[in-house]
């Protein structure tokens, strides 16, 4: 630091007989101009729209004209059946993912990187499985729902056939709706995270294995015993983000469905009330109350997880 | 001159080494002989969930060849009847297809600016995290933390709302403004940049450049693998954007890929055939961006996992 500000001085010293120089040259003064975009967006379209939410859930909005209602949206929220179904089609489909999504990519991951084959073997099943994810909600919706046709002819409905399952109308009732949801998600999301338990699993240092296997130790045992307490960061980050991804669910089920609207709502989700009630309905004052529980939760979720990395940067550095 | 020059492919070099290069394949040990067995299994079980995650696509591949009614009716299968199989998509989709080009080009378009875009701007933002000690630095800075993990889905309606009191509806500066400060992105060049030694900025210094000079002109030339990976992941992300787009655009010329063929997935649709082979089309430029630069999407898409 000291070095850099005897630095400065000389050329700005030499080319400062302009004002306009002497900014260029600061060292002082060039941070705020480099992280001065990211302040603006951040106060222009996320602490303005956010203030203005908090406001609006205070309020009744009808066309333009808002009246002051003190807490009645967040009231109205409480005694609402439909939040609380939206609310629990939310927290399930988070925890069942959580339950999906984290064991098996993180057994297919310790696959892949045990000793099977070649490099490129490994890559192509890596890469192979990393492909849904490329495809937008859109697509993965698309092929989704007509894969889990009504029909016996659909690929789902053809697949159970072999184990002679009658034909299931899979979006009809809400375990199938259930069902398809989850096999889009695994679909779409198991390669991702693998990716994150590969490069988390290849930061683990080979001669642990090695002094683990002249222990005698097997494969399911160095699993159990070496991959995975070492994975802690990697697994505290899938989680928080399944977490979130979870919760905020929205566009599975409305490409699913084929718009917002589900048998009984049983593809309804928190986000999916607040699209229905502040873009369909118009209903700004009660959906902004909606989007104001849904922040605190995650914003609730946020702080764990920040202070619970940073327990593990504390432990790291001892 | 060569002085800074030698540093640059120093750097270069070493910044290269940290992206995981494959390692040559291992030499068997006699450990693993007994093994083979287990292997042999794995490598199966490998290779069945690979067959089931592509299996869909081939489903939606075949489903090209087939006629629109045939696809509500039946839903998509890996049912192949050669004697219904045709070419008729393929020709409509090059002939007939209304907006589906015009879509394509918009997200084209899109995609291109505002991936260079945000890589500019999240780049510059960075770049000030990483090299500058200054006042209120940290508290920033955990805001981008806080950020990153925001699910959109939170600010879908106050933006929405704020879009239409501006009556900025249906431009695509609305579109692609809010989000080129991208944390996530932010994040990534950060830790790239904290690898580059600071006397180089020094050098650059002493040879009388001004501060935003050693950024674009020493600094951003040699983070091309940082910039390649996340122009790799952002592109995919902003090609295959859909929730902001859907409800900030609102006339069909302007539309993108994924808002368009949205529009064609109505329970009384008549235009079945181009939803499936425009979705696959849709597909396309992604999968070969993937196929090419495999290595920049593992090193973008878990950058955020490996700092803990």
């Amino acid at each position: 630091m000291a070095v850099s500000q005897r630095l400065e001085s000389p050329p700005s010293s030499r080319t400062g007989r302009r004002p306009v120089k002497n900014v260029l040259y600061s060292q002082r003064l060039a941070p705020y101009f480099f992280i001065a975009p990211f302040v603006i967006t951040l106060l222009a379209f996320w602490a303005v729209p956010l203030g203005r939410t908090f406001v609006m859930s205070t309020q009744e909005v009808l066309f333009g004209e808002s009246a002051f209602v003190g807490m009645e949206n967040y009231e109205r929220l409480w005694r609402d059946r439909i939040f609380w179904q939206a609310l629990f089609n939310s927290a399930r489909y988070m925890v069942l993912t959580l339950l999906l999504l984290i064991p098996v990519p993180l057994v297919l991951a310790a696959i892949i990187n045990s000793k099977l084959g070649s490099e490129r073997v490994k890559n192509v099943f890596k890469s192979s499985m990393f492909v849904p994810a490329l495809t937008s909600i859109v697509v993965a919706g698309i092929i989704f729902r007509l894969m889990f046709a009504e029909t016996g002819t659909g690929l789902i409905n053809q697949t159970i056939g072999l184990f002679g399952v009658d034909p299931v109308r899979w979006l009809r009732n809400d375990i199938g709706g259930l069902t398809a949801l989850l096999t889009l998600a695994m679909w779409r999301y198991t390669g991702v995270n693998i990716l994150y338990f590969l490069a988390g699993m290849q930061s683990i240092p080979k001669d642990y294995y090695e002094a683990a296997s002249i222990d005698g130790a097997g494969r399911v045992q160095q699993f159990f015993k070496i991959t995975l307490p070492n994975l802690g960061p990697t697994l505290v980050y899938v989680t928080t983000i399944s977490i979130y991804g979870g919760l905020a669910m929205f566009l599975e089920s409305f490409m699913l469905y084929a718009g917002n609207n589900s048998p009984n709502n049983q593809g309804l989700t928190v986000v999916g009330y607040l699209y229905r009630q502040g873009i369909e309905e118009n209903d700004l004052g009660f959906a902004s109350a909606v989007g104001v529980v849904l922040l605190v939760v995650i914003m609730a979720i946020n702080l764990t997880y920040l202070a619970f990395t940073g327990t593990f940067k504390k432990e790291d550095s001892r | 001159m060569s002085a800074p020059m030698r540093t640059t492919t120093a750097v270069t070099a070493t910044q290269a080494s940290t992206q995981p290069r494959r390692p040559r394949p291992e030499v068997r040990s006699k450990h693993e002989l007994p093994r083979g067995l287990f292997a042999a299994v794995q490598t199966g079980f490998l290779v069945l969930i690979t067959l089931i995650v592509l299996a869909p696509l081939v489903a939606i591949f075949i489903a090209t060849f087939q006629d629109g009614n045939q696809i509500i009716r039946n839903g998509l299968s890996l049912d192949i009847e050669l004697g219904e199989l045709s070419l008729d998509n393929y020709v409509m989709l090059f002939t007939d297809s209304g907006l589906y080009f015009r879509w394509f080009l918009n997200s084209v378009v899109l995609t291109a600016v505002q991936v260079a875009g945000t890589l500019l701007v999240s780049s510059f933002v960075a770049y000030g995290f990483a090299m500058y000690d200054f006042k209120g630095k940290n508290f920033w800075f955990i805001t981008v933390l806080l950020l990153m993990t925001v699910p959109f889905e939170i600010m879908m309606l106050p933006l929405f709302v704020m879009v239409n009191d501006f009556g900025l509806a249906d431009s695509y500066s609305v579109v692609v403004f809010p989000f080129l400060a991208a944390s996530v992105t932010i994040f990534f060049f950060r830790q790239y940049f904290l690898g580059i030694p600071k006397e180089l900025l020094e050098a650059g210094r002493v040879d009388g450049v001004t501060e935003f000079g050693i950024f674009f002109k020493i600094v951003l030339p040699i983070a091309r693998p940082a910039i390649a990976a996340m122009a790799i992941l952002n592109g995919m992300i902003i090609w295959n954007n859909f929730l902001w787009p859907l409800l900030v655009l609102r006339s069909a010329e302007k539309f993108t890929l994924p808002i368009g063929l949205n529009t064609l997935l109505t329970p009384h649709a008549n235009n079945y055939e181009l939803l499936i082979i425009g979705s696959l089309f849709s597909l396309l430029p992604v999968l070969v961006l993937f196929i090419l630069f495999q290595r920049f999407f593992v090193a973008g898409m878990t950058a955020g996992a490996l700092k803990g």
